[in-house]
């Protein structure tokens, strides 16, 4: 077992963070910092168009319109073993228009961005808008927002990925490849880079007009080895974080140092005992717990899905109604602190604006244990009116209105939700010496969760078994199973600032049309007493 | 086929902006193939027009019409190639994505994958254009969400949510091979959720058809009201190996996701659950109960797919799995080659074999069981065994001596569709389903299944 040390050196590469000073200074190492961006005023002509928009919507009777001209861009470059599959860029270009008349919103979208093409969006939301009309008592009221008339905003990053040579991109895969593949039993080998870069222009009728360009990097990698008699094959996957960085954090993490770690760790999977089913204490290590976080904490909290919004679809939430847990209900121990932001940097949520026109803010969902807020819009803010007012809080969106493309309509979607520090200096190490008999889980695997986000269950990548506060060994066919507070208020043990990190996904997907969303959870390893361990391995 | 009546029909504003009849995408695509530099260059177009309108606790909610397209462009180098994708259709735009995909494919190492592009194929002609799908106006989509909308209002006690998406689509596709396909379709999605307001019960509906005559909005808000008060006040029952009912929903839910695994090549790698131990794959032997056949067709009056893959590949008839047997596996054209087998393009739309039981009969020979609605977050476990975990949602029912006694608890499962169609007693009529989490042309039959193993029990309405 001299893979955990390696292991972590790993993960520390690629969850990069940022929340607090001494992980920043890490990061920064890792991933140097980008010199100050200037962020580019927005194009007259673009501003022109969205202008047009808005008068067409003022016109046609909306009380309120925003537009949203964006340029959303992918760049992929697709590998197997020693060869290319695929290089791809994909690359769209269009105007998204939302109005509000008489409360009731429509949208219309097209990718003609003449001034006659800008127009015909808003008439195709001016007349879904008035065909869809509310009746008074259920019209939208939005919470006021300061305007920005000139809002600028890049994520922070050194190498614009979309400037890196296709070359160069294939040529750090191939080799990484080739690292896993020396490892024997190792017999495939998938990789891939993933950038996202978004240019975005909003304007709304209040006067603020933003533009923001949002990266995004991601490495996926996987290796696979295969028993020779074809009774067995495990996979190592999950390796690298998707983050709101450059290239040069794809480079930092090292996937060529760190390929043939990872073949030996799907070969070492072939050779792990079988889990006994049964009560364990498990330490989550934050490559693991993020998803966790993301399933059972981030989307119940979402305040569409406790208003029944998601109910055809995501889902309703156990934490509902707001009036009946809002300061009062308990989700965990009084260590546990869940913040909502989109501004840790790094965050694949993190951003400038949102796609309201609001300022996000830093908010605690969950503070000393106990439920505090929701994620919120403009238009769900209203609904929390009562509880901003008994806490002499202002009601104001959290700036949560994320659009996946200039053709979907903007709604409640994720912030940055991240389990805060602990106040004691402590780690992985320290949670598994203290731990007697347990599981410790390194990386996220397969995951499901019921639509009110009660009954949980998650796989992962590795499973190590805990003896007396050691690492004793390798198990397979790991699952945990939980129900949401039960599981949290079972939290007793949380690492401190030193061992935060970040975990994130691309495609958090929600609503009708599907949108993705991609989000970061920061958390520290943590441990959880007496969670129910099954055994997921089958003979067919 | 002949071009669609209303292909520049207005139901609104945008609907008919992003269309291209045949002719006119032909066009387009030969222009842009003509602005090849490249050894090779195949240029694909889809695009078309999407109005919805969600709607949760009795009020709509956001709604909105979409028009885009988008033409993706792979240029060849011997056995370099890459794609370029753009909205851009002006001269400027596309000939900007033809160079950059000239310039990355030259850059881009040699794919010694790569296949030769087709040449020009046979189709099988499907129609699946519907003027009623196409001519919608904004106001009859809300008039079919007002249908749940007033149903429950009236009730008093119901809330309903749902989504209601139709549209027009067409993809294009040619090659410097002198390909050429084109296939215009429509699309009508319903999906329906009545929740109790005590919040103890949940019933789930849907409806799915090219055309938007063929769905009927009152009957599936009949469906998900009767469900939701059905399933009032579930009761908790012990997790363990039921008999099950899954309703063609459920079926579709699980067994859909075999589409994703069917595959040759990982077989051949040893690294899928048809890959046969010693080497090789099962194509040939008996891996499910002899009911059970599933395959693919287009051409299905129930599936109406599009009749090509992205490559030009003409798709007919695919059997998967024949009387419980594996017939073939997805054969890409580069495994094809390589095994000396016939590519077949996949499975794209599924179907599986009905028979004629019904769900009353199912019920009524069942001594205990259970009668499940839909799936839902089904996510896989273990590649080896196609393992999955799920629950059941919107509908969960305990079967007591032939009768529907009571509601139950959700349940989350821990099972394999390959070992439920192993344990497999009666099948039903099989039905278009309109809510998988795959989506797409899948038509399933309610079926009866032993042994179906539950792991735990949820608290979730």
């Amino acid at each position: 077992m001299t893979t955990r040390r390696d292991f972590l050196r790993t993960t520390t590469a690629a969850g990069a963070l940022a929340l607090v000073a001494p992980a920043l200074a890490r990061a920064e190492t890792l991933a140097p910092r980008a010199a100050p961006i200037e962020p580019p005023a927005m194009d007259p002509a673009t501003k022109e168009l969205l202008v047009e928009a808005l008068n067409a919507a003022k016109m046609g009777g909306a009380e309120f319109a925003d537009a949203r001209i964006g340029r959303y861009r992918n760049n992929f470059v697709i590998t197997r073993e020693q060869q290319i599959v695929n290089v791809v860029d994909t690359d769209t270009l269009g105007v998204g228009v939302r109005v509000l008349v008489n409360g009731t919103w429509g949208f219309g979208a097209s990718r003609d961005l003449s001034k006659t093409g800008v127009v015909a969006a808003t008439k195709e939301a001016l007349a879904i808008a008035k065909a869809n009309a509310l009746p008074a008592a259920d019209r939208v009221r939005l919470a006021a927002a300061t305007p920005t008339p000139d809002g600028r905003y890049v994520t922070p990053h050194t190498i614009d990925p979309f400037t890196v040579p296709i070359e160069q991109k294939a040529d750090l895969l191939i080799r990484a490849n080739a690292e896993a593949m020396k490892v024997p039993g190792v017999k495939f080998v998938n990789s891939n880079m993933f950038f996202v870069k978004e240019e975005k222009n909003y304007a709304n009728t209040e006067g603020t007009f933003t533009i923001q360009t949002v990266i995004r990097s991601w490495l996926p990698f996987a290796a696979t080895a295969v028993k020779p008699d074809f009774t067995d094959f495990q996979t190592r996957t999950n390796v690298i974080q998707p983050m709101a960085r450059g290239y040069e954090y794809l480079v930092a993490a090292k996937p060529v140092e760190h390929a043939r770690q990872w073949g030996e760790e799907a070969a070492e999977k072939l050779k792990a005992k079988a889990v006994d089913v049964g009560r364990y204490d498990l330490v989550l290590h934050p490559s693991h717990l993020w998803l966790t976080i993301h399933e059972s904490i981030a989307h119940p909290t979402e305040l569409d899905r406790a208003m029944g919004y998601e109910a055809n679809y995501a889902g309703t939430s156990f934490l509902a109604p707001p009036r009946e847990k809002l300061g009062t209900f308990r989700y965990g121990p009084a260590m546990m602190n869940i913040q909502g932001d989109r501004s840790q940097e790094g965050g694949c949520s993190t951003i400038g604006w949102d796609d309201d026109g609001v300022k996000p803010d830093e908010f605690l969902i969950i503070k000393n244990g106990i439920v505090n807020d929701y994620q919120t819009t403009r238009e769900q803010a209203p609904m929390l009116d009562w509880w901003y007012t008994s806490q002499k809080r202002p009601m104001r969106s959290h700036g949560c209105s994320h659009g996946d493309n200039w053709s979907s309509v903007q709604f409640q979607r994720m912030p940055n939700v991240s389990l805060l520090p602990g106040d004691k200096e402590q780690g992985w190490d320290e949670l598994i010496a203290a731990t007697d008999r347990g599981i410790g889980i390194v990386g996220d695997g397969s995951f499901s969760i019921d639509q009110q986000r009660y009954n949980a269950q998650f796989g992962g990548q590795l499973f190590y078994e805990i003896k007396g506060g050691k690492i004793v060994g390798q198990l397979k066919d790991v699952a945990y199973q939980m129900r949401t507070p039960d599981f949290w208020n079972a939290m007793d043990m949380i690492g401190g600032r030193q061992s935060y990190e970040m975990g994130a996904s691309f495609f958090d997907g929600k609503g009708q049309p599907g949108q993705v969303n991609a989000v970061s959870h920061g958390c520290v390893p943590s441990r959880f007493r007496n969670i129910n361990v099954i055994n997921t391995g089958r003979k067919a | 086929m002949s071009a669609p009546r209303s292909l520049f029909g207005k139901g609104s504003v945008l609907s008919s902006g992003d269309m291209m009849s045949r002719s006119e995408a032909q066009a387009f695509l030969e222009r842009i193939v003509k602005l090849s530099k490249a050894d090779t260059i195949g240029a694909q177009l889809t695009g078309g027009y999407t109005g919805n309108i969600r709607f949760a606790a009795n009020r709509i909610t956001t709604s909105g019409g979409v028009s885009n397209s988008q033409l993706i462009v792979q240029s060849g180098y011997g056995a370099k190639h890459a794609v370029v994708t753009t909205s851009d259709f002006s001269m400027e735009g596309v000939e900007r994505a033809v160079r950059q995909s000239e310039a990355i494919a030259k850059l881009a190492p040699d794919d010694p994958e790569n296949m030769p592009l087709l040449p020009p194929q046979q189709y099988h002609d499907v129609d699946s254009w519907f003027d009623s799908t196409a001519n919608l106006a904004p106001a009859e989509r809300a008039a079919a969400a007002r249908t749940a909308i007033d149903a429950a209002k009236a009730a008093g006690d119901l809330a309903a949510a749902g989504f209601i998406v139709a549209g027009t689509n067409y993809s294009a596709i040619a090659s410097s091979t002198g390909l050429y396909a084109y296939f215009p379709s429509t699309n009508a999605n319903y999906q329906l959720t009545v929740r109790t307001r005590d919040g103890t019960g949940s019933g789930w509906a849907g409806a799915d058809h090219p055309d938007w005559k063929q769905l009927d909005f009152k009957a599936v808000s009949d469906r998900a009201i009767q469900k939701a008060r059905a399933s009032r006040n579930p009761v908790a029952i012990e997790p363990g190996r039921y008999t099950v009912i899954l309703e063609p929903q459920a079926v579709g839910d699980l067994v859909q996701l075999l589409a994703f695994s069917l595959d040759a090549r990982s077989a051949d790698e040893g690294r899928s659950a048809f890959s046969k131990q010693g080497g090789g794959s099962k194509i040939g032997e008996k891996i499910v109960d002899s009911k059970v056949t599933l395959f693919s067709d287009p051409a299905d009056p129930q599936l109406l797919g599009q009749p090509w893959t992205g490559e030009g590949l003409p798709l007919g008839r695919e059997v998967w799995i024949e009387n419980g047997e594996l017939k073939q596996l997805n054969y890409s054209r580069f495994w094809a080659r390589k095994k000396n087998a016939r590519p077949n393009g996949g499975l794209g739309s599924v179907k599986m074999v009905g028979g004629d039981a019904t769900t009353e009969q199912m019920i009524a020979s069942t001594p205990r069981g259970i009668l499940v609605t839909r799936l839902w977050y089904l996510r896989q476990v273990d590649p080896r065994t196609e393992l999955y975990t799920g629950l059941t949602r919107d509908g969960t029912f305990l079967i007591e001596n032939g009768k529907v006694t009571k509601s139950v608890k959700n349940l989350r499962f821990n099972e394999s569709p390959l070992f439920m169609l192993n344990n497999l007693e009666m099948l039903g009529r099989s039905e278009r389903v309109a809510g998988t989490e795959s989506g797409g042309n899948v038509v399933f039959p309610t079926l009866k299944v032993r042994d179906f193993n539950f792991t735990s029990l949820s608290d979730a309405v």
